[in-house]
Formats: structure tokens, sequence, C-alpha cells
């Protein structure tokens, strides 16, 4: 079985910028892919050059196994949903369903019975006769979604579809979407910025930044594995540590740290003993305590952030270092210490991964 | 007590000078269409209401020539001038970049601040050195030219607010650039092609400088006639026929206002 989207080495060149460079990426069949990172990173470059909006500097791209590099935008069985999701505001809501349909000369009855299909899936068909101004923020989405879909594509493009909708309604849709791929068995490529999104929604992650994939990976394994300093950073919170390999030992990283603090250090891949490396720490994993316990290091709390279900503690450690502790509140939101108060931060085993710059 | 100057509209004298203002605009345009309706031939003493000499014109049939020359070139350079325009705008706003663009699109605006006089001289020089000879056909063309600009500021406003993904959604869903054009683009900027259409034809019906140049004998357009009439002297039938116009002018403009406000 082909790939569903294979991106071969594509270049992409506006004048002297390079938006991507020689990115290649595989997506799966029946896959939820989201390409993920910072804007101007080149993830709606690529998304436009997969619909056929872009024309490509260099690459090739197949789309089951059909090289589609040469084809325009309406000879490619792949459809969009834009952000701002662009219905024609001149036709109605059935008519903006039909669309595609009906450049694709399929018959009227059948078209017909498509459109009720789609209406009755977004849960709008009451609605079929209104005008896209008519509709609200979520159900002109919903509309965007079934008049990409009803065409039946090969592969379903989201351009941060979410990202115009308000909290409640974004966190809904996402769980919509997530459903609504399952169901369809469409490949879903989803654009987003948002790293909270794209680790509730998808099968697999690419994170992309300044043209460049810097790895593809389940969300877990991109959360708990970042590859670079960068996948670090820019997905969930992180520590960052400055620290010296003393030794290696099964894949570990035994590390001096400023103070003569000693942590191993895991995924020490190529380190070298001497070597100096960046370490990396999820604040999760590191909790507060108010009395001794067991690998307890004494610290005096400076900053305390409380964030409703969770409490973050900046916290320093006797030998100066500065670390971000972040405890949930399972029973109050009392904090369990106090800014000036002494303390001991417990560092959660295998929490310390190595990262090479 | 002395009030608080706190805006422009606090000032001593604002009211006045502002009915002041609309007076001299407007005073000599509400006589004239007062005294198109007049009883007698006096333009200064009001003898009573009477539609004397709308009927009058409306038994001239010089009148009516002219009034059927002025609408047919009106008509036929607005149609021509508001399909180049839509198609200038939509290659200034749509099309791929090309060197001198920026130019070019200044170049679509420049009749709009050359004197008349001198285009009106300048197209009377070319024609007569190519010897072209077409009756209207001369208003008509020496017309497209002016209107141009006119029909192409709205269209490109209109494309200016239209946002350029709803065209690719079109392409998107299976449509060929074609299709695209004819069942997106062009109901979308319905509203501006036809208010630049308006504009265009207002334009055209007003013209007087262009079209005196331009005009063969036997081709007299409404403007041209009534400045014929002038001559003859004031007469209450001249201020019938210019408050035809005037209404017809003020209805166009209004319309092509409106459209240009509708979303």
């Amino acid at each position: 079985m082909p790939q569903a989207v294979e991106i071969i080495d594509v270049v992409k060149k506006y004048g002297s910028f390079t938006a991507l460079h020689n990115v290649t990426l595989d997506i799966r069949p029946n896959e939820f892919f989201t390409l993920l990172g910072p804007s101007g990173c080149g993830k709606t470059t690529l998304l436009r050059i997969i619909a056929g909006f872009e024309d490509i500097t260099g690459g090739t791209l197949k789309l089951f196994g059909n090289d589609i590099t040469a084809l325009p935008p309406d000879r490619r069985p792949i459809n969009t949903v834009f952000q701002h999701y662009s219905l024609f505001p001149h036709m109605t809501v059935a008519e903006n369903v039909a669309f595609g349909l009906r450049r694709l000369k399929m018959p009227d009855a059948e078209i017909t019975r498509r459109v009720a299909e789609m209406l009755e899936m977004i849960k709008l068909s009451s609605h079929a006769g209104r005008r896209p101004h008519q509709l609200s923020g979520g159900q002109q989405q919903r509309v965007a979604l079934a008049r990409a879909l009803a065409p039946r594509p090969k592969v379903l493009l989201l351009d941060e579809p979410l990202s115009a909708l308000d909290l409640k309604l974004r966190q809904a849709m996402r769980m919509e979407l997530k459903t609504l791929q399952q169901q369809t068995g469409v490949t879903f490529i989803f654009v987003t910025h948002d790293q909270e999104e794209a680790l509730a929604m998808s099968d697999r992650i690419a994170v992309l930044s300044e043209g460049r994939v810097q790895q593809i990976d389940a969300p877990q394994v991109i959360y708990e594995h970042p590859a670079t300093r960068f996948v670090a950073d820019f997905i969930g919170d992180a520590n960052f540590l400055t620290a010296g390999v003393e030794q290696l030992e099964d894949g570990r990283a035994h590390c001096a740290l400023p103070g003569g603090y000693r942590l191993i250090a895991r995924d020490a891949g190529a380190a070298r003993p001497g070597q100096r490396v960046s370490l990396f720490l999820r604040p999760e994993k590191l909790s507060v305590h108010d009395g001794p316990v067991e690998d307890g290091i004494g610290m005096t709390v400076r900053t305390i952030v409380y964030q409703g279900d969770a409490t973050d503690y900046v916290v320093e450690l006797d030998g100066g270092i500065t670390l971000r502790s972040r405890c949930e509140n399972r029973i109050n939101g009392d904090p369990i210490l106090t800014a000036g108060e002494r303390g001991f931060l417990r560092i959660a085993p295998d929490a310390a991964k190595t990262l090479l710059d | 007590m002395a009030r608080t100057i706190r805006k422009v509209t606090d000032l001593p004298g604002f009211r006045g000078f502002t009915w002041l203002f609309f007076a001299y605009l407007y005073a000599p345009l509400v006589l004239l269409v007062v005294f198109s309706f007049n009883a007698t031939r006096s333009g200064t003493v009001w003898s009573g209401f009477s539609l004397t000499w709308y009927a009058k014109i409306a038994a001239d049939s010089q009148i009516q020539r002219a009034a059927l020359n002025s609408l047919t070139v009106a008509v036929c350079a607005t149609a021509i001038a508001t399909v180049v325009a839509t198609a200038a705008a939509l290659a200034m706003k749509r099309g791929v970049p090309f060197f001198g663009k920026k130019v070019t699109g200044g170049l679509i605006m420049t009749p709009l601040v050359v004197p008349e006089i001198v285009t009106a001289v300048a197209t009377l020089l070319l024609f007569s050195a190519i010897g072209l000879s077409l009756g209207l056909g001369n208003i008509i063309l020496a017309h497209v030219a002016f209107c141009i600009p006119f029909a192409y500021l709205p269209i490109r406003a209109r494309l200016e607010r239209m946002d350029e993904s709803i065209e690719l959604a079109a392409r998107d869903l299976y449509a060929t650039p074609w299709q695209t054009l004819r069942t997106v683009t062009l109901p979308l900027l319905a509203p501006g092609i036809v208010s630049g259409a308006l504009l265009a034809l207002i334009t055209s019906i007003d013209d007087f400088i262009i079209t005196m140049m331009v005009a063969e004998p036997g081709a007299t357009t409404l403007p041209l006639y009534i400045y014929g009439m002038l001559r003859l002297g004031v007469s209450p039938e001249i201020n019938a026929i210019s408050t035809i116009l005037l209404a017809v002018s003020v209805m166009v403009v209004t319309l092509s206002h409106l459209l240009t406000r509708r979303r």
C-alpha cells in the first residue's frame, strides 16, 4: 500500500527567501497528521503546496503513489478547509456543499442525496437554504467541513480551522474532528500552531521550524522524547540546564550540574564523556514538598503562579540553579509552600533527558 | 454665559456658516429646478406651477434626437469601458506580477487628472490625423477612454475587499480557472461592476468638452444641444432639460453609491 502523501525533497523559495528546505515526509493512509510550528515555520506553505495553490521550486509530490507535482488544484482529489472557512457568500449552505459535486459532473439525483447526507452529518439539515452570513462561526465551520468532504477527497487539508472559534467551541470541535476522521477514514492533514490541539488530535505530528522538519512522531514521543531543543521548547513547558557528561551507562548520561549536583539523564545518544550537553526536564516531573522526602533537594520557593488545576513554583536550589515545578492541585488550591519558604524538590526518576543542540 | 468650546461645532457662527455653505452650493441648482416649473418664460418672477416647458421639450424632435444620441453613446461607451475595466482590475489584483505593474496601475487612473481640454484636443488631433469619421462612433471611442478609470475604481475597490481564498476554494473544489471566474469571482464582483458601469454612464452622459471637439455635424448629444440653445438666450426649456439631466444623474450616482456600500 503506497503512502497517502509523499513529500519528497520539496524546496520552496520566494525570491531569495527559502520557505521550505528539502522537506521529506510521508503521510500514511487514514492518518490524522498534524503540521505543527510557530507562524512563519512553513506549515501553511506546505499545506498550500499539497493543495496545489503554490508551485514548488524543487522536489516531488505523490498522492497514493501518483506524481501530482504538476497538477493544478482542480485536478487533485484533495480538498481544503480554510482558516476563515471561505464559504461562497452568494450561495446557500446546500449550494456550497454541492459545489464540488457539480464541478465533478455528478448526476443531479446523486448530488441531492450526497448534500442531504452531508448536512445530516453536520446536523445542519434545517439550514440548507440559509446563506453563510446567517450562520454562527461554528456552523460556518461545519459547512466548510461538509463542503470539503462531500466530494469524498482522498486527503482533507485543514488550515488552522479552529483558530477563529472561542475556547469552548474549539475544544468541542477537536473531539468532533477526531471522530469525523475516524468515521470517514479520510486522511486528514491538519495545520496548527496550537500544541495542545496537535497533541489532542493527531496520530502523528511533524514539528516544523524555519522551513525544516524537526521531528515526526506520535504525540507522546514528541512530548516525552523531543529530538531537538526547539521541539522541547515549543511543545509544553520545559526547564533547560547545561551540564557536563561524566560517564555513560545503558544509554544514560551521568551529569554534573553547577553547585555540585548530580543527575542521571536518559536518551544520552551521541553524548560523550567530558562533553557539555543540555538537559531538559518537564516541570510536572518535579514536585515541591514542605518536608524531607527521599532524594529531596533543599530549595527556596521564589514565585508561585496559580493555574487552576495546578500550581507552578519557581524554586531556587541551594546551589543557585532555578527550576520550574508544576504540582497538580489534587485536594485544594492552597499552595504547599509560599514564596520565600524553604522546602524540598524531588525530581522524578528518568525526568531528565539529554538534548544535543 | 460663555459656552465652552470643545469641538469645531461649538465655534460661534458655525451653524450660520454651514447654512451659507450649502446655500452657495445648491442655490443655483434649486433656482434652476424651481423655474423649470414656472408658468411664464420669466427666470426671475414666479407666476405659478406648470409643466408647460416639460410638455414642450417632450414634443421637440431635435431634443429627443439629442437625448437618444446621448443615451446611445453612454450605453455603448459604458459597455466597452466596463468590460475593459473589469479585465484590468482582475489583471492588476489577481494577475501574476510583471515589470512595471505599479506604473500600469497609475496609468489606468491618469485620465482622471489629465485636464479634459488637453484630452479633448489630443483626441481631436488624433481623429483628424487618421481621418476617423464614424458619426456617433467617434464620440463613443472618445468616451470609452475616459470612462475606463471611472469604471475601474469601484471594481478595483470591491476586488480589494474580496478574500482571495474564496476563489481558491472554488479551484480546490474542482472548478477550472474559467469556471471560478464565472461562478465565484464575477458574481461576487457584480456590485462593483454595476457601480462602476453607472459611474461611467453618468460621466459619459454629462460630458461636454471632449464631445464638442470630436462630434461631427449631426452627431449632437444633449449637453451639446443645451449649449447650442443657450446661445439663443436662456429659456425655461433649458431649465426643464437640465432638471431632467440632473434627476437622472442624481439617481444613477445614488444607485452606484448604494451598490458600492452593499457587502
